[in-house]
């Protein structure tokens, strides 16, 4: 059976069941890299670029981590060093990177759409890395795929996603992505903080942590971007932290056996305590080991891998 | 020399015409309107089976000359004006030199006399430099041929500024167009704020940012008694704030765009750059309102908004694009497609293209009894066309309507008597 997708452009594009097939070649591979020799031929010959438009550390480390466990041949670009500090448009940066025929494009940009411009124009595949404040695909997948780890299931969970949903790509991904397995989605944060039309993502909204966290399976915190405090969105980082910080007391309010997690970079003392980041419920460092393995499944499924695995 | 305009059906709706009439054109000037007119010496334009109309006046186009010829110049524009049945186009002053003096009025004027299409109409600035902070002069302007002042693109920010430009350009009988944006509220967005930009997380611009500045201006004009012109009305309030300031008497017009009574914000799924304007794409709703607007005569004017920008200035990320698109030749048939739909009638969609835009800016145009201009568009109501951008005369193909199939075309243009443009010649419409 073939996986049907080019690219991986956001979670819109993909049905409940490609989802657990991408999550159940995520588990395959995810003993690849606890080897001795964490290295499969699966992607032998292919030639993956990794362009970053914007900094990163996790998701690039991830990518190329994936894609190096896989033998693929690997390049980073990254904004600092490429063209288009140099003026370069999108396209002839696109143009060029087609005609050293690459299998495979990971692009991270500050703009939302530039992933699907390159899948519009270019032979190469195109997996979305992030884009601007629109989708981050592979994080919603190893979310989903740490969530379904520990609790065995996603559908019928109820997942409640904190803070700066507005300017928030991993948020925009999880929500899309919950809604096709069948969770609840709850999310909460101050009106600032939560885009127009937030009713109908198909989550419930909560101005208040109170009522998001009660009863909640999945606690899932989002990063607090410090450039957005002191102007109009947010007084203060402290207030934030007073109102919608997770701490021992309001993580009380959820299920005894939740689980928290965070997309990183995580700031401490202000969307989250770091007794509960560093806390028994916190499935944080799951969420990046998990990242890889799901990144390898995404890349062997659109190099049509699973047909040379038939 | 005679020219004998024959057979056609007339529409005049600024005086209440809609029946078969014969035009007899001397010199330019309309001097007998009748049936079975003759006139041995006359040339003879059949135009049986077509719609005869005041030419159509576009009173908000961007016609880049000078500096930005790589987009548009005055021939080229004014092509692409004749070609989509206008004889007047009025254009906004944001060119390189701005038009905030009046040699670069006399420039532009001198460009449309050498084209010899279309009048030109050029709209000078409200502020030097379109900066907002300090007055253009006006009164030259006006002397060189102004006959609007605005900041279009470039809202007055500042109250006081707004004020008195206002109170010195009725000084000289000039009308303010508004291109009405609180800046502040829109604080760096790129389409409509709605659920489309959430699901496509791009930044948004508030129907509020509109609002509320068509507000302050609206108030401005009944504070100052001038005469007030908004452009490119995109949003439900700003409909309602001009229809209230109209019944309390304020001298209000207001235009809208065929982009904002034809498409809403969902053109832009796709991260379509030629669904990327200023004022966005709005919501069902808003676009409701407008042509509500339109049909009640709130809105009296249709203009295209007729942007020009190279391919290269919209082939690019959404947030980045440049704002607009061409529209001179394809407004009349969008216009009609609400004539189809029943939202207004065939002497309503006229008006607002003729007439209404002739009243807004004091042009002593878009009427076809004897004494006036001879600026004539013939109409094909029933022909069929196929947008291929490739095709427009605009040297800009940036159009969100490509590949779209119109009913009715332009079949011939009169400037003053003059055929500037007959669809046969060209082969294709």
């Amino acid at each position: 059976m073939t996986f049907g997708h080019k690219h991986i452009l956001g979670m819109d594009q993909f049905s409940a069941d490609d989802i657990t097939r991408i999550l159940d070649t995520a588990d395959s591979f995810k003993e690849i890299s606890t080897r001795e020799i964490k290295k499969v031929p699966t992607l032998r010959g292919k030639t993956i670029i990794n362009i970053f438009f914007e900094a990163s550390t996790r998701t690039r480390a991830s990518f190329e981590i994936a894609e190096k466990r896989l033998s693929a041949d690997t390049l980073n670009i990254s904004a600092s060093t490429s063209a288009l500090v140099k003026g370069e448009t999108l396209e002839d940066t696109a143009r060029n990177l087609e005609a050293m025929h690459p299998d495979i494009i990971v692009i991270r940009h500050g703009h939302s759409g530039a992933p699907h411009y390159l899948a519009e124009r270019c032979n190469f595949s195109v997996v979305n890395a992030g884009d601007g404040a629109h989708e981050h695909p592979s994080q919603a997948l190893l979310d989903l795929m740490t969530i379904r780890e520990k609790k065995g299931t996603i559908g019928g969970l109820t997942v409640a996603i904190v803070g700066d949903i507005a300017h928030s790509r991993v948020a925009r991904s999880n929500i899309i992505a919950l809604n096709t397995m069948g969770a609840r989605v709850r999310l909460a944060g101050p009106r600032t903080l939560l885009p127009t039309g937030a009713e109908r993502l198909g989550a419930e909204i909560h101005t208040d942590m109170q009522s998001a966290l009660e009863g909640a399976d999945v606690v899932m915190m989002l990063r607090i971007q410090q450039e957005r405090q002191g102007r109009t969105l947010l007084p203060s980082t402290r207030e934030y932290s007073r109102f919608f910080g997770l701490n021992p007391n309001n993580l009380q309010l959820a299920k005894d056996d939740a689980i928290v997690m965070h997309p990183g970079p995580m700031n401490r003392g202000v969307e989250i305590a770091s007794s509960v980041a560093d806390g028994d419920r916190n499935v944080i460092l799951d969420q990046v080991e998990n990242g890889v393995a799901v990144r390898m499944a995404l890349l062997y499924l659109i190099s049509g891998g699973d047909k040379l695995a038939e | 020399m005679k020219l004998l305009i024959k057979g056609g059906r007339l529409l005049d709706p600024a005086n209440g015409i809609d029946d078969q009439r014969d035009l007899l054109i001397e010199e330019g000037i309309v001097v007998a309107v009748g049936n079975g007119l003759n006139a041995d010496d006359a040339q003879v334009l059949d135009v049986s089976n077509r719609l005869v109309v005041p030419g159509l006046i576009d009173i908000h186009v961007h016609l880049r000359e000078p500096g930005y010829e790589y987009k548009e110049d005055v021939l080229s524009g004014t092509r692409a004006a004749v070609a989509g049945g206008y004889t007047s186009v009025a254009c906004m002053p944001n060119t390189d030199p701005i038009n905030d003096n009046k040699s670069v009025t006399a420039y532009i004027l001198q460009k449309a006399a050498d084209a010899g299409l279309a009048n030109v109409f050029p709209v000078g600035a409200i502020s030097k430099g379109l900066k907002g902070e300090s007055l253009a002069e006006m009164g030259e302007l006006r002397e060189a041929g102004c006959v609007a002042v605005s900041d279009d693109g470039r809202p007055v920010m500042d109250g006081e500024i707004m004020r008195r430009a206002m109170e010195y350009a009725s000084t000289f009988g000039l009308p303010v167009i508004s291109h009405a944006e609180d800046l502040t509220l829109v604080a760096g967005g790129v389409m409509n704020d709605s659920f489309v930009a959430t699901e496509l997380g791009l930044k948004g611009i508030p129907w509020v940012a509109e609002d509320a500045m068509v507000a302050r201006d609206v108030m401005l004009a009944e504070f100052t008694g001038a005469r007030l012109h908004i452009a490119h009305v995109s949003t439900r309030g700003a409909v309602e704030i001009i229809r209230a300031a109209q019944k309390r008497g304020v001298l209000v017009t207001a235009e809208a765009t065929p982009h904002h009574f034809i498409l809403t914000d969902e053109a832009v799924r796709g991260y379509n750059t030629n669904a990327k304007m200023n004022p966005p794409l709005r919501s069902a709703d808003d676009l409701a309102a407008i042509r509500e607007g339109l049909a009640d005569g709130t809105i009296g004017v249709i203009a295209t908004d007729h942007a020009p920008h190279h391919r290269d200035e919209k082939n690019v990320e959404f947030n980045i694009a440049l704002n607009g698109i061409v529209g001179l030749e394809t407004a009349l048939p969008l216009t009609l497609k609400l004539v189809d739909e029943g939202v207004l009638t065939l002497g309503q969609a006229i008006d607002r293209l003729s007439s209404g835009p002739a009243l807004a800016l004091g042009l002593h145009r878009g009427q076809l009894t004897a004494g006036h201009v001879a600026d004539i568009t013939v109409i094909d109501l029933d022909a069929r066309w196929t947008l291929d951008a490739g095709q427009l005369r605009s040297k800009s193909k940036n159009t969100p309507f490509a590949g779209w199939t119109f009913k009715g075309a332009v079949s011939h243009t009169l400037v003053a008597g003059q055929l500037v443009f007959d669809r046969l010649e060209t082969g294709n419409p």
